[in-house]
């Protein structure tokens, strides 16, 4: 059994189906991409792993424990930490504050500080921003911060949800460094994108979904130089 | 003048029981966008509460006010639980959350009015009534007691709501339910927490104020209740210092149309000043800008 696995995921809004039966899996250390264009099911999938969406079908399958039903908190608890599409700061608290909520559910308050400095490495403009309201920053320091709080939780598998999306190139390249860092610290990850191009190129895996199906998977490189590929997302 | 000067500190007394009761409706109001009508009744069954612990058990003041506060936060949670819990689980229309809570204050106007008359009761005396005289102005120190107590209330509220972390997953939760969830806050949870401390404070708020006016009866939460959800309106519907503010300010101009010999306007008057008021800061004194709150 693969360290992350999904199995046959069926999930609706209502009568609206938006994942049809999607399988895939993530290995311990990969980054994985999942691209796809709007509508596609991409933050549904997440939503539903991270228990905030229940699933009309299928199973999801994480460090050998059947995770399908059980509750948001539980998901985090059991090492499993999002980046939700458009950051979702908590505005009206502070950038620490902010992070402390990131690690709400931890208890190993010792190692805290650590895991404080090791975000701030990563983001030093965060330091700096400390104790300015979250609603202040620019997109581009939001989309740190929410990768930070993720941080927080001290995630074995970290979902990113498009963390390109509205930032300048310049930031996208910071961030996508800032993710292969993460990777090669321990960290396994998932990241959803539109930015099929600069996502592939990180990936070590890849899958392609198409309204609510996976319809092609490969090595990041691979799919990168396939010709269907580069026609519907690399621009031809 | 001396009259005008007595009657604001009259007013500061009386508006921490009207500050009190905001915070819980601009509580519940930041955390789920409900106006929860049936806050005022709570605050009734605070002074039943402290009624019959006093009357019946003999319990001294401050037992009956912590173990009034204790009872009234279950009560306020068993209300989320019961009527607002399922229709949010069901992502049922803000105005039927509105409607239910206008049910549940009747519910608990009538069955209270059912099981213990309508009739108004003398609330017993667990202080002795003691009158002073600084300078020129009468206060007696039940008054002072109403006073320190809330005061220390909404300090320790302000502490829980800043300081700690279930206040933080509360202010988490105010501004954006999605985030909440994907850090792990139990989001029902922390709805139910806020709901037991507003609660708390109105049970507060009732036996204090059972000690002051010495009655009671089931429909005592109305006109207080509408005052106070007024005030929580006037500081800007979400903010604790808002509520805090409001509160007072509600109180001083009840009392100050007394002074004015046009007591019989009251009301009129504190609704003339909420509009004045809305006018000039559409969001309450101390409320955000409309579209800040993401
Ligand atoms: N709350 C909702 N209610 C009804 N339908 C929804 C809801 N959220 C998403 N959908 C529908 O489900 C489908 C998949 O949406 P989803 O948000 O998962 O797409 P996505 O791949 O993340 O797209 P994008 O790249 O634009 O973020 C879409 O057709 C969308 O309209
Ligand atoms: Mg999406």
């Amino acid at each position: 059994m693969s360290f992350f696995e999904v199995n046959n995921l069926n999930v609706s809004y209502g009568a609206i189906k938006a994942v049809k039966g999607i399988s895939f899996q993530v290995n311990q250390g990969e980054i994985v991409s999942l691209i796809g264009a709007n509508g596609a099911g991409k933050t549904t999938t997440l939503h539903t792993i991270s228990g905030l969406l229940h699933p009309n079908e299928g199973t999801i399958q994480f460090a050998g424990q059947d995770i399908t039903k059980s509750s948001p908190s539980q998901i985090v608890t059991n090492g499993i930490s999002q980046v939700p599409e458009g950051r979702h700061v908590f505005s009206g608290l502070s950038v620490m504050e902010n992070l402390q909520m990131g690690a709400f559910l931890r208890h190993d308050h010792d190692s805290l500080q650590a895991d404080y400095e090791k975000v701030f490495s990563h983001f030093p403009v965060l330091k700096e921003r400390k104790n300015q309201d979250a609603a202040t920053l620019s997109g581009g320091e939001q989309q740190m911060l929410a990768m930070g709080r993720a941080l927080m939780a001290h995630p074995k598998l970290l979902l990113l949800d498009e963390p390109s999306m509205g930032l300048a190139p310049l930031f996208i390249k910071e961030i996508f460094e800032i993710i292969q860092q993460i990777q090669s610290e321990g960290t396994t990850i998932l990241l959803i994108e539109q930015n099929a191009r600069k996502a592939l190129s990180i990936a070590d895996r890849g899958y392609v979904l198409e309204t609510g199906k996976i319809t092609m998977t490969g090595r990041g490189r691979d799919l990168l130089n396939d010709s269907a590929i580069k026609k519907a997302y690399l621009g031809g | 003048m001396e009259e005008l000067i007595q009657q604001l500190f009259n007013g500061v007394f009386l508006g921490s029981i009207y500050a009190l009761l905001a915070l819980g409706y601009t509580m519940v109001y930041g955390i789920i966008g409900l106006i929860n009508f049936a806050h005022g009744d709570v605050y009734m069954i605070g002074a039943f509460i402290g009624f019959f612990l006093i009357t019946n058990l003999h319990l001294n003041f401050w037992v009956t006010l912590i173990l009034t506060m204790g009872m009234c936060a279950l009560v306020g949670m068993l209300i989320e639980f019961l009527a607002y819990r399922p229709l949010r689980h069901h992502g049922a229309p803000k105005i039927t959350s509105l409607i239910t809570a206008i049910g549940v204050s009747f519910l608990l106007e009538n069955g209270m009015s059912f099981l213990f008359g309508g009739d108004s009761r003398s609330f017993p005396q667990a202080i002795k009534l003691v009158n002073f005289k600084i300078g020129f102005i009468h206060i007696t120190n039940i008054q002072l007691l109403i006073l320190i107590v809330s005061i220390a209330l909404m300090v320790l509220l302000q502490f829980v709501v800043q300081k700690t972390k279930m206040g933080r997953a509360m202010r988490a939760v105010s501004v954006d339910q999605e985030a909440a969830n994907i850090v792990g806050i139990k989001v029902d949870q922390t709805i139910s927490f806020t709901f037991a401390i507003g609660s708390a404070l109105a049970g507060a708020a009732g036996v204090l104020i059972g000690l002051y006016y010495n009655s009671l009866d089931p429909l005592m939460g109305m006109a207080p209740g509408i005052k106070s959800f007024i005030a929580a309106v006037f500081g800007g519907i979400g903010s604790i210092p808002g509520a805090a503010i409001g509160g007072w300010l509600i109180g001083l101009i009840e009392t100050l149309t007394f002074t004015l010999g046009i007591s019989s306007w009251k009301d009129a008057v504190v609704y003339a000043v909420l509009i004045v008021v809305l006018l000039v800061r559409p969001n309450g004194i101390f409320g955000k800008k409309a579209g800040e709150k993401v």
